[in-house]
């Protein structure tokens, strides 16, 4: 799994919802999006153990 | 998940509307939004040139799409603030948006033009790096769009954005940036007209629609911003939203119907004046985006040579750059 804003790389283990996934990770499923395989992917799909995602902060900051 | 408008697979789920999209349906979904906030506030007509603040991010540029798209008048203004990469990569997407769509990108650079950047403008100046950045997009938007002979500026301020700035504001009981928070601030003699089409959508929203549109956006934040007040007061509003999803658009978009026409009667209506330095319109000899940049480049403001009245050179003096707004002893700047 990529995770950006920072860019790292995590492990975590698949055969399961994406929202177990986040919830692990302490993360709030609407302030990302995730990404498999150049496609989004909701917060009710399973991933899998070899599945690559990314998770994207959708959060920003700042003077606008 | 299903699509709520067809049936197929769902990408995008909207839990405060209680609904899933597509990625055919999702885009359509977004531009139905900002069509209804164009129209809600007569935001701008098909006749109108457009300028759009656009930053790189997903927002400003999921707006110039969704303008672009709809056929509108709409040119881009891309102004350098000097932040090293992140800027290098900001302008870099910004132009390949631009030049993929055939649109005009006008670009000012902030040293180039002003002669500080806004590194700079956090080690020199008494605001911090957040406040002088704001303030010289404001000007320089607005100066651009006047001398540019633009109709309206429009900028990607999303559904976040906005609960979060009144949320800031409720905090501290400002009533006068209460009621000047609108969709729309109408143009006045020396400043343009200002929109937020993007108002109804949240972050997740435009993050969403500018990846299905295959937009490049910077996705990393300004490296500047850590731990700025408005993001705290979206954590603070998205801790409330997971649980109760809804409650950041009753919150603003219930503002809008009920609350702002109250609190638009506390706004009271301010004289403007030329600014002494740059003729830009303010309610001070100097404008703040002068005063600022004097700080920042620790230059001396000279006031106007002569006052017609005894109130103007009190106000001329109180409006003098004192010698620790030069030095940054302001609470902003540590």
């Amino acid at each position: 799994m990529a995770l950006r804003n920072p860019d790292r790389e995590l492990d975590v283990a698949g055969g399961r919802l994406v929202r177990e996934v986040l919830s692990e990770l302490s993360i709030d499923p609407d302030t990302v999006l995730v990404i498999r395989d150049g496609e989004l992917i909701t917060r009710h799909e399973r991933v899998d153990d070899a599945d690559r995602l990314e998770v994207r902060p959708v959060i920003s900051g700042g003077a606008r | 998940m299903k699509c709520k408008r067809c049936g197929g697979s769902a990408v995008v789920e909207v839990r405060r509307h209680n609904a899933a999209f597509c990625k055919e349906c999702f885009p359509v979904v977004v531009r139905n939004q900002v069509r209804r906030a164009i129209d809600e506030y007569e935001m701008f007509e098909r006749t109108d040139r457009i300028l759009v603040a656009v930053s790189g991010g997903k927002d400003s540029l999921a707006l110039w799409d969704v303008l672009l798209e709809e056929g509108y008048r709409a040119d881009g203004l891309y102004l350098g603030l000097g932040i090293g990469e992140y800027s290098d990569r900001s302008h870099e997407r910004t132009r390949a948006f631009a030049g993929d769509r055939g649109a005009t990108l006008r670009t000012v650079d902030l040293d180039k033009t002003y002669g500080y950047d806004i590194p700079l403008a956090g080690r020199k100046g008494a605001r911090s790096s957040c406040a002088v950045c704001g303030l010289s997009k404001r000007y320089i938007f607005n100066k651009e769009a006047h001398d540019g002979g633009y109709d309206v500026i429009a900028t990607g301020h999303n559904l976040d954005d906005e609960a979060a700035t009144l949320l800031g504001n409720t905090l501290r009981w400002n009533v006068e940036y209460i009621a000047r928070q609108a969709p729309v601030l109408p143009a006045e003699p020396g400043f343009v007209r200002k929109v937020k089409p993007l108002h109804r959508l949240s972050e997740l929203e435009t993050a969403a629609y500018a990846f299905l549109r295959g937009i490049d956006y910077v996705v990393e934040e300004c490296p500047l911003v850590a731990g700025n007040t408005q993001l705290r007061y979206k954590e603070a509003m998205n801790a409330i939203e997971s649980r109760s999803p809804g409650t950041k658009a009753q919150f603003f978009l219930g503002y809008l119907d009920r609350g702002m026409p109250i609190f638009h009667t506390a706004e009271d209506r301010v004289l403007l004046v030329a600014c002494a330095n740059c003729g830009q319109p303010t309610t001070t000899t100097f404008c703040a985006f002068c005063r600022a940049r004097a700080q920042i480049l620790g230059e001396r403001l000279v006031p106007a040579e002569r006052a017609e009245t005894p109130e103007e050179l009190a106000r001329q003096l109180a409006d003098e750059v004192l010698p620790e707004e030069l030095y940054g002893v302001g609470a902003e700047a540590t």
